[in-house]
């Protein structure tokens, strides 16, 4: 408890802090955290009770948002946790593979969204696209390296077991790369986020990051502070979501080399 | 006594960009069903050259193993290994009872499994222990839970690699007992590879005298002392004193000349030297081996 509050007393101190320094401001531009407050609750908040109070703008913008990032996300680590183990296992195919990875993964993915414009039609594919895209390369390349970092005596063990290749690969190569992985996987989910915004900056009216632009704009500047707050809001909740299951995962691992509840990355 | 496994000329060379290694001239030994037969050696002279050809982990040069009467060519079906790093050995994800489930998953059925592991936790006296993980237990116990996977196994041989070189003296006793007792209780067929000349002479029914790198046989020497062992007496009979300092002289313990240091120094540079290239030479046999048979 005292830890709890230490953690969320700074926090809510700033707050406070902000409040005060907003009211004497009087500035358009630095709406008082009570009125981002109410703009968050008449946005999303004022629904029917029967749908929880939910608005239609969390059907659809919030949701479809959040849905693509999860989507995106998922892709991207199907494709980095078995492509990263099966390149990881292979000294041979990493050597060939190495220089490339290496490339893209130095290529700052929203250069690709023109591209991806082009190649997909506006919306949700090309959204997906760039997501995937930018959280991949965090899931390949810690993939690669916890698979590479099964030890010899893990690999001698299991072939003088003879045990089967799909054992060995489920069994013992993903076990011993799983917290690697893991914390490939939380820093693609944090990179999700972003990307998800900034795939719904251009060609689209929908999503979290459009409805931005579009208060923006509108000089409706509360509204603007209302997605920024929201799309931290998110963020953290992901990954608390996240590292309750990494927790869960790897119950197995000794204390001492646990992920930490605060994690930064 | 029927040879449980039969080595005949054996031999293996490391061949490299810069050179070749000669690991094991020319080894040949048989070890009987139900026998513990230690092989000692110094350090580098090829015993864990030896170990990986018996278990098929790589395919010797020249000469032939077999086990049972089967050539053995790639990894047996029916071997088990314990090796000296436990903490590796072991999957640390993995529960004490899981771990030794783990090999019998591709043979039996999850009751089956589970009431074998159980049995063999109990034969190193681990019943307790089952839903631990092996990092909360100490070394030694560690120890026994890998000695329990291999014999869950029902392996036709046990080989174990310098099992109890990486635990305290005190252990390392209960252990040798453990292992004497679980041998004699079940019939098992073991081959132990260590530096330890006291271990080797306390824990064999034979022991094979190894000389340096490349290793060949010195001395085939029968252990003639009481299958009944005991840490404190084995240990003060005449037999066992003779027999050590028979061991030790063949091995040149303690003699300092010129040229056996020369040799000794010669030998662990070229362990060192070589350790990489055999361990390279793992990976692809089972690769090949994971090809051949899929």
């Amino acid at each position: 408890m005292t830890r709890f509050l230490q953690r969320w007393g700074v926090f809510a101190g700033l707050v406070v802090v902000w409040e005060l320094l907003t009211w004497l401001a009087d500035d358009t531009f630095f709406p008082r955290p009570t009125a981002i407050a109410e703009a968050a609750r008449a946005l999303w908040l004022s629904g029917p009770a029967d749908r929880l109070f939910l608005t239609d703008t969390v059907f659809e913008h919030v949701f479809p948002s959040v849905g693509r990032l999860l989507a995106g996300w998922g892709i991207a680590a199907l494709i980095g946790v078995s492509l990263g183990v099966a390149l990881g296992r292979s000294a041979t195919a990493m050597q060939f593979a190495g220089p490339l990875l290496t490339f893209l993964r130095s290529i700052p993915p929203p250069a690709l969204v023109p591209v991806f414009l082009l190649v997909f039609n506006i919306g949700t594919q090309m959204q997906l696209a760039t997501i995937v895209f930018g959280v991949l390369w965090p899931i390949l390349l810690n993939s690669v390296d916890g698979a590479r970092s099964v030890d010899a005596t893990k690999y001698e063990t299991s072939a003088v077991f003879r045990i089967p290749k799909p054992q060995w690969v489920l069994g013992v190569v993903l076990p011993a790369a799983a917290p690697k992985i893991f914390a490939g996987l939380r820093v693609s989910l944090s990179l999700s986020l972003v990307l998800m915004v900034v795939s719904e900056l251009v060609g689209t009216d929908n999503g979290i990051g459009s409805q931005l632009l579009v208060a923006q704009r509108e000089f409706d500047f509360p509204d603007m502070w209302a997605g920024i707050v929201l799309l931290g809001v998110l963020g953290y909740a992901l990954n608390t979501v996240l590292l309750a299951f990494e927790r869960r995962a790897l119950a197995w691992q000794p204390k001492q080399e646990r992920t930490p509840a605060t994690v930064e990355d | 006594m029927t040879a449980m496994l039969s080595v005949a000329e054996l031999g293996h060379t490391y061949q490299a960009k810069d050179g070749a290694h000669t690991a094991i001239a020319d080894l040949s030994f048989t070890v009987g069903a139900g026998e513990l037969v230690c092989v000692v050696g110094p350090s580098g002279c090829g015993k864990s050259t030896l170990l990986r050809t018996i278990s098929g982990l790589i395919r010797p040069t020249h000469g032939a193993i077999s086990l049972h009467g089967n050539a053995v060519q790639g990894v047996p079906d029916d071997l088990a290994v314990v090796f000296q790093d436990y903490s590796r050995s072991l999957f640390p994800w993995l529960s004490v009872q899981k771990n030794v489930e783990f090999p019998l998953r591709r043979s039996l059925g999850r009751a089956a499994r589970r009431a074998r592991a159980a049995e063999a936790l109990e034969w190193v006296g681990l019943s307790g222990a089952t839903r631990k993980y092996p990092w909360q237990l100490s070394g030694g116990m560690q120890q026994r839970v890998a000695i329990a996977r291999a014999l869950a196994y029902r392996p036709a041989l046990l080989l174990m690699d310098e099992p109890f070189a990486s635990v305290d003296a005190q252990t390392r006793f209960e252990l040798e007992d453990l292992l004497l007792k679980v041998k004699r209780e079940h019939d098992t067929t073991v081959l132990v590879v260590t530096h330890d000349i006291d271990e080797s002479v306390y824990l064999g029914d034979r022991i094979l005298v190894l000389s340096g790198s490349p290793a060949s046989v010195v001395a085939d020497l029968a252990v003639d002392l009481p299958a009944q062992r005991d840490q404190i007496t084995t240990r003060e009979s005449e037999a066992f004193v003779a027999l050590r300092a028979e061991v030790a002289r063949l091995l040149n313990v303690g003699k300092s000349t010129k040229a056996l240091r020369a040799k000794r120094k010669a030998n662990e540079q070229s362990a060192a030297k070589w350790a990489e290239a055999e361990r390279a030479e793992v990976s692809r046999a089972e690769a090949e081996d994971r090809a051949t048979t899929s």
